[in-house]
């Protein structure tokens, strides 16, 4: 569904990734595994428009994206849920949601269908639908942004490192939503820090270092992947 | 819902208010200086649009303001146009003018672009200025027609030239709020949050904004065209960029980016600056810390700085109402305070 082939981005000299290939497969739930500054988040923003590439191509059903408009990436059905629970913090729930929607603006009926569809996932949104979103929890912001990305009713949607700064326990819950947007027919690719809770639901993932993938493999292999274990689980 | 019913109250008695003012008054320099207040919140709320919900601060509204008054201008004195005619192209002058600026404007960002539209401004001004041959130059233009009549109507006088102001002040409020309450308002709210989240959603940013810069130098123009037919003699100064922080002035006073700012603002300072006119030019020494202290209690103005007692009132009602409860019940938690909503706008 997605492939991005050698691809690279740069800011200004200082090369942020470097010649990465990373391939997911309809219906999956991919990884991407690293520390601080190692080029998730730069290789996110490249697939969904904010950077352009150096080089390297990056495919998206068969039909090269690169280099494409954010908008039109996301009207071809990749939608971001940028990292740090990014919302609109003094609109109300319901009206983050409706901006989620923007894509399909013209379609008022599908946008009150999917609202419908967000509130049944997270119940808590439809309690507090009034409140300004910045009034919420962690938790609840995470939700919130999670939702808003379900309102442009993605084929591929990128989730840039929900767990941080989150609690253990809403972590667990976060999780489990997130296989279940994968059930219901979303391919997820994932950025994390938290491996030992990611590779639990991803069929594989990509270890980033420094811009570069230096491991790569099914969650079975990268869980019993000495290096993988010491560097991001701990044991 | 009282809320509701009561601000409905609010706005149809200020309505109400406009409209008889001319009989309460004989006094026509009252009248007069009302009349330009109302040509002055029609360019505020253009720049409200922009600086206030969008998050673009535009110095170079003076310069349409002038645009569209020199349009009119010219279209009439010189051209010997239709007056409804020489209206409609001026407005859509401006429009032309805003769009190939902001084309090039809104490649720049924040402080850039407030710089740019600066010196955009000053160059609107110098071009006035210095071509004669078009604009007179520091003589201006003289004879400016009154707007033309339509049908019975006719706009020689003072009263009737405030009520066609003031329909088109009502005509701006209107447009503004249903826009601002539109899919595009909050697009434009969304853009002024974060320009990049607001492009994760799709949000094709540089369209929306020049479709909002583009809108802004039409109520510049509008209030621009005005000036120029109730005026009737225009010089360059109207685009100078003393005009711009005015209009900037009323709209920080007022509240940026609420609905009701732009007229609370401009009211003000103009009622203030003609009360202190007896002290001539010394009454900025008194303007001046009065505004400063202004902007470091209240960042968003008296409209701003309303809602906000409004909504901390609210709170420790709600607080009170919760105390109580928990006196009754001893189990009530009292974490559960619910969140207010802060409105937009």
């Amino acid at each position: 569904m997605l492939e991005l082939k050698g691809l690279s981005v740069a800011y200004g000299s200082f090369t942020a990734i470097e010649s990465i290939d990373v391939l997911v497969q309809k219906g999956e739930i991919v990884v991407l595994l690293g520390s601080n500054g190692a080029g998730k988040s730069t290789t996110f923003k490249a697939i969904s428009g904010l950077e352009k590439p150096r080089q390297g191509e990056i495919l998206f059903e068969g039909k090269s994206i690169g280099g494409r408009s954010p908008g039109r990436i996301v009207e071809s059905g990749i939608v971001q849920c940028a990292e740090g629970r990014k919302l609109f913090p003094k609109m109300s729930v319901s009206e983050n949601l409706i901006m989620g929607a923007y894509v399909h603006r013209k379609n008022k009926k599908a946008i009150k269908h999917s609202i419908k569809h967000v509130y049944e996932l997270f119940p808590i949104l439809y309690e507090k639908k009034e409140n300004a979103a910045g009034s919420l929890s962690g938790g609840q912001q995470q939700m919130l942004a999670i939702g808003r990305a379900l309102m442009a009713k993605p084929k591929l949607m990128l989730l840039d490192e929900p767990s941080i700064g989150l609690a253990p326990l809403i972590v667990e819950q976060m999780f489990e939503v997130i296989q279940q947007i994968n059930e219901e027919g979303t391919t997820i690719l994932l950025a994390e820090q938290n491996a030992n809770a990611a590779l639990g639901i991803a069929s594989k993932g990509y270890v980033f270092e420094s811009g570069s993938i230096v491991v790569q493999g099914t969650s079975e292999e990268l869980l019993s992947d000495d290096s993988v274990r010491k560097a991001y689980i701990g044991a | 819902m009282a809320a509701l019913v009561n601000r409905r109250t609010v706005i149809s008695g200020f309505i109400l208010l406009a409209l008889v003012f001319p009989f309460l008054t004989k006094n026509s320099y009252v009248l007069h200086i009302l009349t330009l207040a109302f040509i002055w919140m029609i360019a505020v709320y253009g720049l409200n649009l922009l600086a206030g919900y969008t998050g673009y601060l535009s110095l170079a509204h003076a310069g349409f303001f002038a645009i569209g008054a020199y349009s009119l201008g010219i279209l009439t004195v010189k051209v010997g146009m239709n007056y409804w005619l020489a209206f409609l192209s001026s407005l859509i002058i401006t429009c032309i003018l805003g769009l190939l600026i902001g084309l090039i404007a809104l490649r720049t960002k924040e402080h850039f672009f407030a710089i740019y539209t600066l010196c955009v401004g000053y160059i609107i001004y110098l071009v006035i200025d210095k071509w004669d041959g078009l604009t007179g130059g520091v003589r201006g233009l003289i004879g400016i027609p009154v707007p033309a009549g339509v049908g019975p109507l006719s706009f020689e006088e003072p009263q009737s030239q405030y009520y066609l102001i003031l329909f088109f002040l009502l005509l701006t409020v209107l447009m503004v709020y249903r826009i601002v309450h539109s899919l595009s308002g909050r697009t434009f709210i969304a853009i002024r949050n974060s320009e990049e989240l607001a492009k994760t959603l799709g949000i094709a940013t540089m369209k929306n904004k020049l479709m909002v810069f583009v809108l802004s130098t039409l109520f510049a123009g509008l209030a621009g065209v005005l000036y120029a037919s109730f005026i009737r003699f225009i010089g360059p100064d109207i685009g100078y960029i003393t005009i711009t922080f005015d209009l900037l002035m009323y709209l920080l006073v007022g509240g940026i980016g609420t609905l009701a700012g732009p007229i609370v603002g401009t009211i003000l300072i103009v009622w203030v600056s003609q009360s202190l006119q007896f002290l001539q030019d010394f009454r900025m020494l008194i303007f001046g810390p009065l505004l400063t202290l202004l902007i470091i209690f209240y960042p968003r103005g008296i409209i701003g700085a309303f809602y906000e007692w409004k909504i901390k009132r609210q709170e420790k009602k709600r607080m009170r109402a919760l105390i109580k409860k928990h006196k009754d019940a001893e189990f009530s938690d009292a974490n559960s305070v619910p969140d207010k909503k802060v409105k937009e706008g």
